[in-house]
C-alpha cells in the first residue's frame, strides 16, 4: 500500500511536486502521466527514499519514507528512470549483489533469482558485463533487480523505454501478471501503456494532480468518446446521411485519408441509428467504428488546459 | 554491518573487473621502485631501513590517491546507480563507509605488494623491523586520509576531472600544512592559536613521526579522526546534492 499527504519538492524557487496526495491499495497498478518535467519521476523518488520531501509525507505498507526509511526501502522495488546498473559487473554478479544487499540468504536467495532470471528471460546474458547488453537487456536486467526481493510495492520508472513492441508486450505481462497481489506505480508517457497495464492513471503536470480516474473514465473525457468513424467510397452522400442522425453534433472528415467521424451530441448514442440509416440507404462502407475515446486527446486537453490556466 | 560489508566485496571486485586496478598497481610499483632506487639513493645510502621507500609516498599518494578517489562518487552520480544505491536497504554510511574501506582495502593491497623491498632490506642487513611496520601503517592510514579526502570532493561533482584536480590541490595543503609555504600565509593575519593548530594538521608531520618507529596514540587517533571527519563531511554532501 502507497500513501502520500501533501507530497512536496521544492528546488529553491520551482516547485517540482507539489501538494500530491493519493493512497494506492494492493491489487491496483497506478499509472502515472504527465508531460517532460511534470514531477514523474520526483514524486516516484521520494516514495522510494530517494530524495527526501520539503514538505508533506509519503508511506509504503505503513512505514513512513523518511522517520523508517530502511523498513520502507525493504518493502519497495525500484526501477529508476534509465535502468542505472553497475557497468562492469556480470548480469549474475548485479542481481547477486542486490539480492545479499536485500538480505536473501541461502537456498532462498538463489531460488529468487533464479526465479527472476527465468521471468525476465535472462538466461543468455548472465555472464556478460552488464554495459555490453543491449538496451533492451539492460532495462530487464533493470526490472530484474527491482522485483527481485518479491516486494509488495513496486515502482517503475518508464519500464518500457527503448524497448521494442515484442519486449514491451513482455514487460506489460510481466507487470499484470505481478498486480495481483502488489501495489504498483509505473510512469510513462505512452499512452497505449495506460490501458494496457493499469487500473487507474493519474496525470500530473507541474506538479500537481490533474487527473485521477480510471482509464475508461479518462477516455469517457474525450470528445471521441461514443463518436462513430467510418470509411467511405460515396462520402459526400455519407455525410449527407449522418448529418439527418438526430443526436449527431457534428460531423468531421479527416483530410489525409477521408475518415468520416461523426460525433454525438452529449450523453448520446448514435451507433445503432447511423447503422441502420446507412443500411436503408443503401451506402457502402468499407468500416464502421465505435470510438472508446482517444486518451492522447484527453491528455493534451488536461495537460495544455491547465499550462494555459496557469500561464493566465 | 552487513550492508558495509556487501558494498566493500562489490567496490572492491569492481576494480578489479577493469583495468583500472592493474594500471595503479603497477604505476605504483613502478614509481614507488624508482623513487626508492634513483631518487633516494637506496643502494649508496649503505644503510639497512627503508627511509628512501617510504619518505616518497606522501608524493606518490598526493596524485595516485585522488586518482582511485575520483571515481568514488562521481560516477555513482554520472551513471545513476547512486540512486539505485541508495534506495537499497542501506544507511547513508553503510554506504559512505562501504565504498571508503573498499577503495582503503585496494591501496592497502598495493603497499603491502612492495614487500619485495623489505625482503631485499632484510637480505642486504638486518633493519629495525618494528619500525618498518610502524611505516606501513603510517603509509597506510596516510592514504586513508588522502582517500576519505578523495571522498568527501568526489561527492560534490559529477565530473571526475575535477574532482581529481579539487582533490590533489587540498591534500597538498593537508600535506603542507606545517611547513612554511602554508604556515607563512596564515601567519601573516591569524591569530598564534591558530597557526599552531594548523601547523598541528599536517600530514607529512604526523607520518613523519609514526615512519621513525615511534607509533603515538596521537598520531594513529589524528589520521582516523582526519578520516572520520571527511566522510561525515562526504556523507553530507551527498545527502545535499543528490537531488541534482
Amino acid at each position: 500500500m502507497i500513501e502520500t499527504r501533501q507530497l512536496t519538492k521544492r528546488y529553491g524557487e520551482l516547485t517540482a511536486v507539489d501538494g500530491i496526495s493519493f493512497k494506492l491499495e494492493p491489487g491496483r497498478v497506478l499509472g502515472f502521466l504527465g508531460p517532460n518535467g511534470a514531477g514523474k519521476s520526483t514524486t516516484m523518488k521520494m516514495i522510494a527514499g530517494f530524495l527526501a520531501p520539503t514538505s508533506g509525507s509519503a508511506t509504503v505498507c505503513g512505514h513512513d519514507v523518511v522517520d523508517d526509511a530502511l523498513a520502507a526501502k525493504r518493502v519497495v522495488g525500484y526501477l529508476p528512470e534509465g535502468a542505472p546498473s553497475y557497468g562492469e559487473m556480470t548480469t549474475r554478479g548485479f542481481l547477486d549483489f542486490v539480492a545479499e544487499v536485500r538480505g536473501l540468504k541461502g537456498a532462498h536467495r538463489t531460488q529468487r533469482i533464479d526465479d527472476v532470471i527465468e521471468r525476465l528471460h535472462l538466461n543468455g546474458v548472465l555472464e556478460q558485463p552488464i554495459e555490453t547488453l543491449s538496451k533492451g537487456f539492460k532495462r530487464r536486467v533493470g526490472l530484474a533487480q527491482a522485483i527481485v526481493h518479491d516486494p509488495a510495492v513496486l515502482i517503475l520508472d518508464e519500464p518500457t523505454d527503448g524497448l521494442d513492441p515484442n519486449q514491451k508486450h513482455e514487460v506489460r505481462a510481466l507487470i499484470n501478471a505481478m498486480a495481483k497481489d502488489k501495489t504498483i506505480v509505473v510512469s510513462t508517457h505512452i499512452l497505449e501503456e495506460v490501458h494496457a497495464v493499469c487500473s487507474r492513471a493519474i496525470i500530473i503536470a507541474q506538479g500537481k494532480i490533474l487527473a485521477d480516474a480510471t482509464p475508461a473514465e479518462l477516455e469517457a473525457r474525450s470528445r471521441y468518446h461514443q463518436a462513430v468513424s467510418l470509411t467511405t467510397a460515396n462520402a459526400a452522400a455519407a455525410k449527407e446521411v449522418l448529418s439527418r442522425v438526430a443526436d449527431v453534433a457534428a460531423i468531421e472528415i479527416d483530410p489525409q485519408d477521408r475518415r468520416i467521424t461523426a460525433f454525438p451530441k452529449p450523453g448520446k448514442q448514435i451507433f445503432g441509428a447511423i447503422s441502420d440509416l446507412l443500411k436503408t440507404q443503401g451506402i457502402q462502407v468499407s468500416e464502421l467504428q465505435l470510438e472508446s475515446g482517444r486518451m492522447d486527446e484527453v491528455f493534451r486537453t488536461i495537460t495544455q488546459g491547465e499550462a494555459k490556466q496557469v500561464q493566465a | 554491518m552487513s550492508a558495509i560489508t556487501t558494498i566493500f566485496k562489490r567496490e572492491l571486485s569492481s576494480y578489479f573487473a577493469t583495468p583500472v586496478a592493474y594500471v595503479f598497481i603497477v604505476i605504483f610499483l613502478l614509481l614507488a621502485g624508482t623513487f626508492t632506487f634513483y631518487l633516494g639513493n637506496f643502494y649508496e645510502r649503505g644503510q639497512a631501513d627503508l627511509l628512501p621507500f617510504f619518505s616518497f609516498h606522501p608524493w606518490l599518494y598526493l596524485f595516485l590517491v585522488p586518482a582511485v578517489g575520483m571515481r568514488l562518487w562521481s560516477e555513482e552520480r554520472k551513471s545513476g546507480t547512486i540512486e539505485l544505491l541508495l534506495t537499497l536497504p542501506v544507511t547513508m554510511w553503510q554506504a559512505v563507509a562501504g565504498k571508503f574501506l573498499a577503495a582503503w582495502a585496494f591501496i592497502g593491497i598495493a603497499l603491502v605488494l612492495t614487500f619485495p623491498i623489505w625482503i631485499t632490506v632484510n637480505y642486504l642487513g638486518s633493519p629495525d623491523n618494528g619500525v618498518i611496520f610502524a611505516s606501513y601503517l603510517g603509509s597506510f592510514l596516510m592514504a586513508g586520509a588522502f582517500l576519505a579526502i578523495g571522498s568527501c570532493v568526489s561527492a560534490c561533482t559529477r565530473n571526475q576531472v575535477i574532482a581529481f584536480i579539487l582533490t590533489v590541490v587540498v591534500c597538498f595543503l593537508f600535506l603542507l600544512a606545517g611547513f612554511p609555504l602554508v604556515l607563512n600565509f596564515f601567519g601573516a593575519w591569524a591569530p598564534q592559536g591558530l597557526v599552531d593548530a594548523i601547523s598541528g594538521l599536517s600530514f607529512l608531520t604526523h607520518f613523519t613521526s609514526i615512519s621513525k618507529g615511534v607509533i603515538d596514540l596521537r598520531d594513529l587517533i589524528y589520521f582516523l579522526l582526519t578520516i572520520a571527519f571527511w566522510l561525515y563531511a562526504s556523507a553530507v554532501v551527498i545527502d545535499l546534492k543528490k537531488a541534482d
